[in-house]
């Protein structure tokens, strides 16, 4: 028998990431490198752990080579125990036959077996390809103050934005009345995080009575909330303040790596009580040159840098030479830019080598059409010729 | 001449030479010195034995071995951490008589117990003193090759007298083979002098340490390598690669110094032949707006904010603004207070220096600041 468990994570993590594909074509989502030395899933991995949640599932799906080696058996985050852990789990063969994960909800239901195993109370479930620091804890509290049957995370967002997200709609006492998916003229703003916490008893019921509805999406968002509501569950928003951002676009996965210099921007990764916690490269320190010049950056273990380095995150591994000009840019594991390139609002993927003098992105001051400018992308493995040009928002997936 | 390196046991001494760097070695063993921005002195010999295929190493210890029990834990990140063979810390084994080893004989026979119950054919000992990336394979062939009761890993190369006075000399004729020895004389100019690394087969070694012990031998050096010189077969293997070798304060400053150049480095640090260490959860280096670094190796957790030039910043370095900081090795978790100004100075773990504070030395004799001081 297993030791009980009161509260197992469940995480999602086989999405494709189609939006990012110049850095996904062979990684998973989450497990896509993020703020100098991080991977996506590092976050919710250690916020699980400094949450005091030792029981993980994992649920891969899309491309789980790297991610599979990157999780291991769990011991960078903690997460080797004889209990509980990280575990991942792929869509497998039963009996009846063997079918791929056909939802957010249906990869939950395939794993009830998993769930049950350690008997919880409740089951969290999270997504692999969100960027904050949260106390899972708290919201479990609250949860259990609430006696509700589901917890939905919440962010107050700008009124603006608000149709970007699935908005929640509720009373004064933050029960949930209503929600609508991006809607154009949103009747709140608090968005949804997507983080659920649910009593396991009701999930694992509202699991099984939605798989036997062959029309539904198996979708948490489309069918099991809204199936709760309609059944009359106690549905609470829980009010999260502070910083969380979804890092589903190339857009929004430079902006939020620059977030991690913007002094104004509340993530801390520096704070000793809240770690995030990654596997290690095993490199030699930073090795900064003579003609190096770096402000406004982070830049970790076995870089050699001897150009300039401004405003931009530098990963493990990467080489940056003489004349070579970094500004505003990220540049994954390995990343090579040669004698006198210059890399400007661009993501450089990993082990791609920018020839000499190369010019990739730009400036957006230097652009007259605004809306031709975006960050450039230079997928992984790739080498971009000496003396070429990328345009700013092109998006490389192939030799240059 | 193909070599089962699974037969081979690593024996690293923490202790040897703790005297020679001083204060650095006061409240920690020679092993557990920092070196490099992120490593202490025994990564280098387990790294190197590990990655040679090494996969039984014996760490033996003498005193203030706490830093030094910290920093292995469980020898994980050598990936020592094994079911068959792995990682063994080997404190003094006390009994009602015994007492804390004198050489490296008595040493060796407080892990006695540890040796005899090795299945291993041949050994690999090697101090903390030498920082290099070596592979012990090539050594172990020659050893079995030349049929030596003892190969020693030598440098011939031109020293000056300090550096011999506490080195042991080897003398040998045209084959290689030892033909006297000398210890700490008093020489300088071209010698070949031990890297502290020996190769012995288990069947010498355990027989050597039973008869040196019987006969109230100590030191491995004078009564084994030096006195019986002519009666046992000892090779020299020289060994060419980049190394440096610790055997004052200063050569501890210099070896640190070295890796600011980037052909050094490259040969200290070779892909796939990582040197292995504790990992600790460092965020990224951070270099803030104002920052100018040059010239310098940076560790994670380091936060920067003012000028750094020709410096080792270990990890969890903070470098306030307006702060000046050049020719240092700052060791992990110093801080360094706004518009203070730092030349030619080692700061130890935890060291504070205060705002506008100024320390200043001279490159032949570095200043050096204790483990949590605030100056």
């Amino acid at each position: 028998m297993f030791n009980k468990k009161e509260c197992v994570a469940m995480l999602l993590a086989g999405g494709q990431g189609s939006r990012l594909y110049a850095l996904t074509q062979n990684v998973a989502k989450p497990a896509v490198p993020f703020g100098a030395k991080y991977r996506i899933i590092d976050f919710p991995l250690s916020n699980c752990i400094n949450s005091g949640i030792d029981t993980v599932g994992v649920l891969t799906q899309y491309q789980p080579l790297v991610l599979n080696e990157y999780i291991g058996n769990g011991q960078p985050w903690d997460l080797d125990r004889i209990h509980g852990g990280v575990h991942v789990l792929p869509p497998y063969q039963k009996a009846s036959g063997a079918d791929w994960y056909s939802g957010t909800a249906n990869a939950i239901y395939q794993n009830i077996a998993f769930v049950d195993r350690y008997d919880p109370e409740y089951v969290i479930v999270l997504s692999g390809d969100h960027i904050y620091k949260m106390d899972y804890n708290k919201m479990l509290n609250f949860h259990k103050e609430k006696n509700a049957d589901a917890t939905i995370a919440v962010l107050d967002v700008p009124k603006e934005e608000a149709s970007r997200f699935g908005i929640m709609i509720t009373d004064e006492e933050d029960n949930i009345i209503d929600f609508e998916e991006k809607p154009k003229n949103p009747r709140s703003t608090l968005a949804s995080m997507g983080i659920y916490i649910f009593t396991w008893k009701k999930l694992r019921a509202y699991l099984i009575a939605n798989e036997e509805d062959k029309e539904a999406s198996k979708d948490f968002g489309k069918n099991i909330i809204p199936d709760m509501r309609e059944a009359g569950e106690k549905l609470v928003a829980y009010r999260f303040d502070g910083y969380w951002k979804d890092v589903g676009t190339i857009d929004s996965l430079w902006e939020a790596n620059m977030d991690l210099i913007n002094p104004n921007i509340p993530i801390d990764l520096y704070d000793k009580s809240w770690k995030i916690y990654s596997r290690n490269p095993v490199m030699p320190p930073q090795s900064i040159g003579k003609n190096a010049q770096i402000q406004n950056s982070m830049v970790t273990e076995g870089c050699v840098i001897d150009g300039s380095v401004e405003f931009s995150m530098i990963s493990d591994g990467v080489t940056v030479e003489e004349g070579a000009v970094i500004y505003d840019s990220i540049l994954m594991p390995g990343a090579v830019v040669k004698k006198g390139a210059k890399v400007e609002y661009a993501i450089v993927g990993e082990n791609s080598v920018i020839g000499e003098n190369s010019q990739i992105g730009a400036r957006p001051e230097t652009i007259e059409d605004k809306d031709s400018w975006g960050v450039a992308v230079v997928g992984n493995n790739l080498t971009v010729a000496p003396e070429s040009v990328v345009a700013p928002k092109a998006i490389i997936y192939e030799n240059i | 001449m193909d070599v089962n390196m699974g037969n081979v046991l690593g024996l690293v001494f923490a202790n040897m030479h703790d005297t020679t760097l001083g204060d650095m070695t006061k409240n920690r063993t020679m092993g557990s010195v920092m070196f490099g921005g992120r490593y202490r002195l025994i990564d280098f010999p387990l790294s190197n034995m590990v990655n040679s295929g090494i996969c039984e190493v014996g760490v033996i210890t003498k005193s203030n071995y706490q830093s030094l029990l910290d920093h292995l834990g469980s020898a994980r990140e050598w990936d020592l951490a094994r079911k068959k063979g792995g990682l063994y810390i080997l404190p003094p084994f006390g009994s009602r008589e015994s007492q804390l080893y004198r050489g490296r004989i008595e040493a060796l026979y407080g892990a006695m117990n540890f040796i005899k119950h090795s299945r291993a054919k041949y050994v690999v000992l090697s101090d903390c003193d030498v920082v290099t990336n070596i592979d012990y394979k090539p050594i172990v062939a020659q050893h079995i090759e030349s049929g030596a009761d003892i190969t020693a890993v030598v440098h011939t190369g031109v020293y000056s007298s300090d550096e011999i006075a506490t080195s042991t000399v080897f003398n040998t004729d045209a084959d290689g083979r030892v033909t006297s020895v000398l210890i700490q004389p008093e020489l300088s100019g071209t010698c070949t002098t031990s890297l502290n690394m020996f190769v012995m087969s288990m069947e010498y070694l355990t027989d050597m340490i039973r008869d040196s012990i019987a006969r109230g031998l100590v030191s491995f050096e004078k009564n084994i390598l030096q006195d019986k010189c002519s009666e046992l077969k000892i090779m020299v293997y020289e060994y060419k690669n980049y190394f440096s070798k610790l055997n004052s304060p200063e050569s501890y400053f210099k070896s640190n110094m070295a890796l600011l150049d980037p052909e050094n480095a490259r040969k200290l640090f070779v892909p796939k032949r990582s040197i292995y260490t504790k990992v600790s959860d460092n965020a990224p280096a951070k270099y803030d707006l104002d920052s100018v670094v040059k010239n310098s190796l940076v560790a994670d957790g380091c936060i920067i904010e003012g000028e750094v030039e020709n410096c080792v910043l270990f990890r969890g370095v903070k470098i306030g603004k307006g702060a000046k900081v050049k020719n240092c090795i700052l060791m992990q978790d110093t801080e360094v207070g706004d518009n203070a100004q730092l030349n030619y100075a080692i700061t130890d773990k935890n060291v504070t220096v205060c705002d506008n504070h100024i320390l200043t030395s001279s490159p032949e004799y570095p200043m050096y600041v204790g483990k949590g001081a605030t100056v």
